[in-house]
């Protein structure tokens, strides 16, 4: 508790980190009380034709959409899938990738070769490529596009993990365990896992932004969950045909997109300042 | 001799690293889906159809089987027949390989060419409003969705300015065709207003493309200069009293580059995933336009296809900046 604290103050201290805190929190209020805060919450399945793309006003603070829906309801509502997306999505990458890296980390032999070249082979396709090859595979839903940014995000992970834990069994005091006679499964997951924490938990935050953008393209593209589902990529695909008039209906979902993934970004570079000693005396040489 | 060494002794991951990557897409699609020639044959194929597809398709062999012949098909250059063009997709995608480069290269060079003195002055004026400015841009380039920054300049400069044509590589007919890119071909003709035409449709994607690479050099070079103004050769200079015009645009940079250089790989990748999404947005008639229509068409061996080359271009270029590293870094020589 006491670290969590210290980390809170210090990212608190750091104006840009506080902003990303900000969003992330605002995004999570918007996800968690969408049923309260929507205008027209009944509009994510609801069709009102006669009320079709009507601009901004007091009644439709961002307009409608093509079938007469409250694009301000459904971003609230969209929000949620985001969220659903990232965290599922991080969460799957952390559960295969970490246990991949520690082990590959703690072994030295043919395993953790062949386990860092698999890695290496994900990493060596962009990540968006992959991800389009899978989901066009398994067809277009919202577990596919979780399962196919998953399998492509698990190795930064992997490789993260990898290094922290080689360079950890340098260390005397992972030596000195070792020697006192800790299982290798004792020692990985209860001395060098916990030592490990800063980066995991800085990649998880950078991961969330660069997973939910990817998302989005992913639904863009047509390959995220079907209409009526208020995923925010695939809105702004909607909009394009009501270019230029409708353009509440284009702009508002990227600005949602814009400002969630900032959010992880700025959280992800302070979380990196404060949990990482050695970057933050450098930061401080260079009076930044 | 050593550097021999090194650059054969990347090239031979290379060769694994490919036969990796063919590994997951053979997964991808025959592993994967259930039933993968139904996928095929269409939803209207009869179970007989569908049988005899199996056995045209050499998809009753065992998997390993059908792996070396997978990767004895591609290795002739055959990729299978996309279901919608009707052609090879081999020759579909070299067909539109040129509209792509010329993209990727555009906005490569002006994300060089903007992003590297941007990242030089923000290392120097660091904490001025200049820098502060600086940072809401970068912060910005890698937060925004690529898709929508295309549609929102689209919007502006195309449908409300009219400023720039709204998508297309260029309407009317192409230069006379010499190398493939339209700018060069044009340029190479002395066919000027279709150079202008040409730039000017390249503007907007290019722009889009650039963006959120311009964000991760702006970030690595201001990084890169930081760095090398703390080591001592800097101030020996200083204490030598050369301008510091020198100093820095010359010493300092190319240190600092050199870092960079790394970078162009990465770069490179942000490019060439961008590019799906922006041309899909701008209709440019590249290889990413092709991905994205074969999604649309469930045209499955086309989006396969598409993987390997994107995967392949990756790998090889990865490969060179790997190589041009340790040729520009004395350093990485001794290690």
């Amino acid at each position: 508790m006491k670290t969590v604290g210290f980390v809170l103050t210090r990212l608190a201290r750091d104006r840009s980190a506080l902003f990303g805190l900000v969003l992330i929190a605002a995004l999570l209020v918007t996800a968690l009380l969408a049923p309260i805060l929507a205008t027209h919450p009944e509009d994510v399945f609801e069709l009102h034709p006669a009320e079709r793309l009507r601009g901004p006003s007091a009644a439709h603070w961002l307009g409608t959409d093509r079938m007469g829906a409250d694009v301000y309801s459904r971003l609230l509502f969209g929000a949620r899938i985001t969220i659903l997306i990232g965290v599922i999505a991080v969460g799957a990458s952390l559960m295969v990738g970490v246990p991949v890296g520690l082990v590959a980390g703690y072994y030295h032999g043919w395993l953790s070769d062949a386990l860092m070249r698999v890695s290496d082979v994900f990493l060596a396709v962009p990540q968006v490529v992959l991800a389009i090859a899978i989901a066009q595979t398994l067809g277009p839903s919202l577990p596919n596009v979780i399962l196919a940014l998953s399998a492509t995000y698990w190795p930064w992970f992997a490789r993260v993990v990898y290094a922290e834990t080689r360079a950890l069994q340098k260390e005397v005091f992972v030596e000195s365990t070792a020697a006192l006679g800790a299982s290798p499964w004792r020692l990985t997951v209860l001395h060098v896992l916990p030592n490990i924490a800063s980066p995991i938990i800085v990649r998880a935050s950078i991961g969330m932004g660069f997973t939910i953008l990817t998302a989005a393209a992913l639904g863009f593209l047509g390959l995220g969950p079907p209409p009526p589902t208020p995923e925010w990529g695939r809105t702004i695909a909607e909009s394009r045909e009501f270019l230029p008039d409708a353009w509440w209906y284009a702009t508002a979902p990227g600005l949602a997109i814009f400002l969630t993934v900032m959010g992880f970004n700025l959280l992800g570079d302070g979380l990196r300042d404060v949990l990482d000693p050695r970057l933050r005396r450098a930061r401080i040489a260079r009076d930044d | 001799m050593r550097l021999l060494a090194l650059a054969l002794h990347r090239l031979a991951w290379f060769v694994p690293t490919l036969l990796g990557l063919l590994v997951v897409t053979f997964v991808i699609s025959r592993v994967v889906p259930a039933d993968p020639v139904a996928l095929v044959a269409g939803e209207t194929a009869t179970p007989a159809q569908v049988e005899a597809l199996r056995h045209q398709l050499g998809y009753d062999r065992s998997l390993p089987v059908q792996f070396v012949e997978y990767v004895g098909r591609l290795a002739r250059g055959d990729m299978g027949t996309s279901i919608f063009t009707r052609r090879p997709i081999a020759e579909d995608l070299a067909h539109r390989l040129p509209a792509t480069i010329e993209l990727t290269v555009v906005a490569m060079l002006v994300s060089v060419l903007v992003g590297i003195p941007l990242g030089v002055l923000s290392a120097i004026w660091r904490n001025s409003p200049f820098d502060h400015g600086l940072r809401v841009v970068t912060v910005s380039g890698l937060a925004i969705a690529s898709f929508w920054l295309g549609i929102m300049l689209q919007l502006l400069f195309a449908m409300r300015l009219g400023w720039t044509p709204l998508n297309g590589r260029l309407q009317g007919f192409p230069p006379r065709s010499i190398t493939g890119f339209y700018l060069a071909d044009a340029a190479l003709t002395g066919d000027w207003p279709t150079f202008g035409a040409a730039l000017l449709h390249l503007a907007l994607p290019a722009a889009t493309l650039a963006f959120p690479a311009l964000a991760t050099l702006v970030r690595f070079t201001r990084a890169g200069v930081l760095d090398v103004m703390q080591s001592s050769f800097v101030l020996y200079e200083r204490a030598m009293g050369l301008p510091r015009a020198v100093i820095v645009w010359k010493y300092m940079l190319r240190s600092a580059l050199t870092s960079t250089v790394t970078q162009i790989g990465l770069l490179f990748g942000i490019l060439l995933a961008g590019a799906v999404v922006t041309e899909a947005v701008f209709d440019w008639p590249g290889i990413g336009t092709y991905a994205v229509n074969s999604i649309l068409r469930s045209d499955y061996n086309a989006v396969m296809g598409f993987t390997v080359w994107a995967g392949t271009i990756f790998i090889v270029v990865n490969l060179l900046v790997d190589v041009a590293h340790t040729l520009v870094d004395p350093r990485e020589r001794t290690t």
